[in-house]
């Protein structure tokens, strides 16, 4: 009975200690399900759901504080894997989904007064004070932050022209004709 | 032709060819078109930069487009005339949409640049291969990928075959089957080129068995030449000429999707290739033109030597469209596709132009639903399972696409052509691979988006907290001297203080220390002034100094003299006029 109790004692010491190693040497730093949410949304970082960046977003989502149909870049598509990432319902967009646009500096009329390259969240604009700024097209998420602080109002948003290289076949159709 | 063993590949089909129509004549010079439109993007890899502008007059063979990066090649002008357009103009391309084009107006001379043979056995491998890429020499059997990129044999295996395709299996195209006919000799000179880059133990051409006159010739010219090439005749069946077909066929090698053929120790060019890598080291000549056979609808269906740039509907018009022709396919009716816009010019990969009519191809019943018979992974090349991809790509299910290997794919046909529901297969692969890239572009977009945000947050913090910083050393600075002035003005106070009343101390106490920290305020001006001061006279040679103390001395005593002339007027007048000015013009102003 007593040698029962014993072995039972230890076995509960030792695998208590190898739990207790286990979760300081493989503790998780940070939230993984925040990761998995913020590789789902466009990194736009345009603050249009209400919170300053994409990450801070996937935060309040993980904790619950925010739904998850606030995002207009990631479109109805992101609010999709996002209800699957998550097991919840899918909603519609809270806002309007726009085609893939990027910003462009109207450069006569630019003064140079380096307000857009503060306000630009991913450094697409270059420029310094007095001199004229520039949009770095390939870098611009399209997230219209530049748009207000803008004095001259010389930026304009520009859709995304598709090119040869960036054309997609389309999803095959049945095309239905008229037979009498 | 002596007899050696082949092997098989997996699946394949035998659609009608439709070759006879296309042979009976021998290929012909089409007329110098209207205008060329040269693409400066006409291979895989980086897209050409242009060196010429509107206006410029260009010679036959002249660079317009120079190779940007290794895996690119470079663009010539196939006939001589004016620049008129370096813009946006119609591509060869299913999308209709416009690509980068150099439009050049032909003056009807057509007057070549100078043109140089070389003999490349003098030359390093290395300038061999540069010389084929400033020579524009691209993948010519539909893939135009830059072919110098492909004569460098892998460090670790030993190149044992190099496989030369003239396979030309699908329907309708002949103009690699006249080519070897016609030219075979040249041909055999630019295998050669291939052969001495690689060093392969053996040569291979692959001929499918229905060209036995292309492959005569090809036997005779390697021959005729004392190569010790093998022409191989390869059964009729699509597709065999595809490149990991043929080697398959060939060499018994299968190349894994994700390895390169020479690291399996074989290489693999296509004929065409082969003769205009000759064209370009034995004569000088860019790749300006190619052979595109004309047919389908047409009243006289044949092969003809084409330069790049020249329109399509243009070029088609030669061969006398029958009336109810309604379309231009490019390439072969199996991975050809319906040219949006005629007037798209030839490009490097157009090997054929088949005129559409809704007699030839009939349009095709509705899709019926997938029955799962597996006829299409029966037929599948690359022993894939497309009912598997087709169901994943219809549901827009991209993962399981790719788990089931879809960018192995070659887009082939051959499950379009047997599938009894006449499930266009291949048009939701090429949809499933065109979003799949789509989604790596956006991702890849994305993560450099992200990046770049939390770097900007990271130095923003970092700005915040250095200014912090700054001021809190700054008021630190400021109160600490305070202190240490209160302290020297109490040190001192002893001796006044006995003189002065008491109650004046901590006036003139504070006063001191405003002076002193006025002081102290033009002290730091000062400080920063000196330290704001350009320094350009830092690190300069000897001979500079010499010439700046020079300078300074020259400057000093015309300081003295004017000096002396102003407490002595009349003293040297002489001296005193030339030097005011001097000393204006001569001041270095920084």
């Amino acid at each position: 009975m007593l040698i029962a109790i014993a072995i039972m004692a230890l076995g509960a010491v030792v695998l208590g200690a190898a739990l207790g190693f286990a979760s300081v040497k493989f503790k998780v730093d940070g939230d993984p399900l925040v990761d998995k949410i913020e590789a789902i949304l466009p990194q736009t970082q345009c603050g249009q759901c209400g919170y300053p960046g994409c990450k801070p977003y996937a935060e309040a989502i993980a904790k619950g504080e925010a739904d998850i149909n606030l995002c207009p870049p990631g479109g109805a598509e992101g609010v999709g894997k996002l209800a699957d990432l998550l097991g919840r319902e899918a909603k519609p967009l809270d806002g309007v989904e726009k085609p893939p646009q990027v910003a462009l500096i109207d450069e006569n009329t630019c003064i140079g007064c380096t307000l857009c390259i503060q306000a630009c969240p991913v450094d697409a604009i270059v420029g310094a004070a007095k001199q004229m700024h520039t949009i770095v097209e390939s870098l611009c998420t399209g997230c219209e932050l530049c748009l207000p602080p803008c004095p001259v109002e010389c930026i304009t948003m520009e859709p995304i022209q598709e090119t040869v290289d960036t054309w997609k076949w389309k999803y095959p159709v049945v095309e239905l004709k008229r037979v009498a | 032709m002596g007899l050696m063993q082949l092997f098989k590949f997996k699946g394949g089909v035998k659609p009608a060819t439709n070759k006879a129509q296309s042979v009976t004549l021998p290929i012909a010079k089409a007329p110098l078109p209207s205008v060329v439109a040269v693409p400066l993007h006409q291979s895989i890899g980086g897209t050409p930069r242009p060196l010429v502008q509107v206006g410029d007059k260009v010679l036959k063979g002249q660079m317009i487009g120079e190779a940007d990066g290794w895996i690119s090649a470079a663009v010539h002008a196939p006939t001589s005339g004016t620049v008129r357009e370096v813009g946006m103009y119609a591509a060869a391309h299913p999308s209709g949409l416009l690509t980068d084009c150099v439009v050049i107006e032909p003056d009807g001379e057509d007057r070549w640049i100078e043109r140089q043979s070389v003999d490349y056995k003098t030359l390093t491998p290395e300038q061999v291969r540069e010389l084929l890429r400033d020579m524009g020499v691209v993948g010519l059997g539909g893939a135009v990928f830059p072919s110098h990129a492909k004569t460098q044999a892998s460090r670790s295996v030993p190149m044992e075959e190099l496989v030369i395709n003239g396979a030309e299996c699908e329907p309708y195209i002949t103009c690699d089957d006249l080519l070897m006919r016609e030219r075979a000799a040249e041909v055999v000179k630019g295998i050669a080129i291939f052969r001495d880059l690689l060093q392969p133990k053996r040569v291979l051409i692959g001929i499918e068995d229905n060209k036995p006159e292309a492959a005569a010739a090809m036997a005779q010219a390697v021959q005729a030449a004392g190569e010790d090439f093998q022409v191989v005749s390869v059964p009729t069946l699509y597709p065999a000429g595809g490149a990991k077909q043929l080697i398959r066929v060939l060499t018994g090698k299968e190349v894994p999707a994700n390895k390169r053929s020479t690291d399996m120790g074989v290489q693999c060019f296509n004929v065409a290739t082969a003769y205009t890598a000759w064209r370009a080291l034995g004569h000088g000549e860019p790749v300006i033109s190619r052979l595109v056979t004309l047919t389908g609808n047409v009243a006289e269906p044949r092969n003809y030597e084409v330069l790049i740039g020249t329109p399509m509907d243009e070029l088609l018009a030669i061969a006398g469209p029958k009336a109810d022709t309604d379309g231009i396919i490019m390439g072969g009716p199996m991975m050809g596709f319906l040219v949006p816009e005629a007037k798209a010019p030839v490009v490097k990969a157009t090997n054929c132009l088949i005129a559409h009519s809704p007699a030839l191809f009939p349009p095709k019943a509705p899709e019926m639903p997938c029955i799962r018979c597996g006829s299409c992974a029966q037929v599948c090349p690359h022993e894939l399972q497309p009912f598997e991809m087709y169901w994943f790509a219809r549901a827009k299910n991209f993962g399981k696409t790719q788990e089931y290997n879809i960018f192995d794919c070659i887009e082939c046909g051959c499950c379009s052509f047997v599938c009894p529901s006449r499930i266009p297969l291949v048009q939701y692969f090429r949809f499933a691979k065109s979003e799949i890239w789509a989604r790596e572009r956006d991702k890849k977009a994305a993560d450099g988006a992200k990046t770049r945000f939390e770097f900007k947050q990271l130095r923003d913090e970092r700005e915040k907290q250095e200014k912090a910083e700054k001021l809190a050393k700054a008021a630190a600075a400021q109160a600490a001297k305070k202190a240490a002035e209160a302290a020297a003005a109490e040190g001192g106070a002893p001796a006044e203080a006995a003189a002065a009343p008491a109650a004046q101390s901590p006036e003139e106490a504070a006063a001191a220390a405003k002076k002193a920290a006025i002081a102290a305020a033009m002290e730091r001006a000062k400080a920063q002034r000196a330290q704001a001061q350009p320094q350009n006279t830092d690190d300069l040679a000897p001979a500079q100094q010499q010439e700046v103390a020079d300078m300074d001395a020259r400057r000093a005593r015309l300081r003295d003299i004017a000096k002396t002339e102003l407490v002595h007027p009349e003293a040297h007048p002489a001296e005193a006029a030339p030097a005011a000015p001097a000393d204006d013009g001569q001041t270095p102003k920084n």
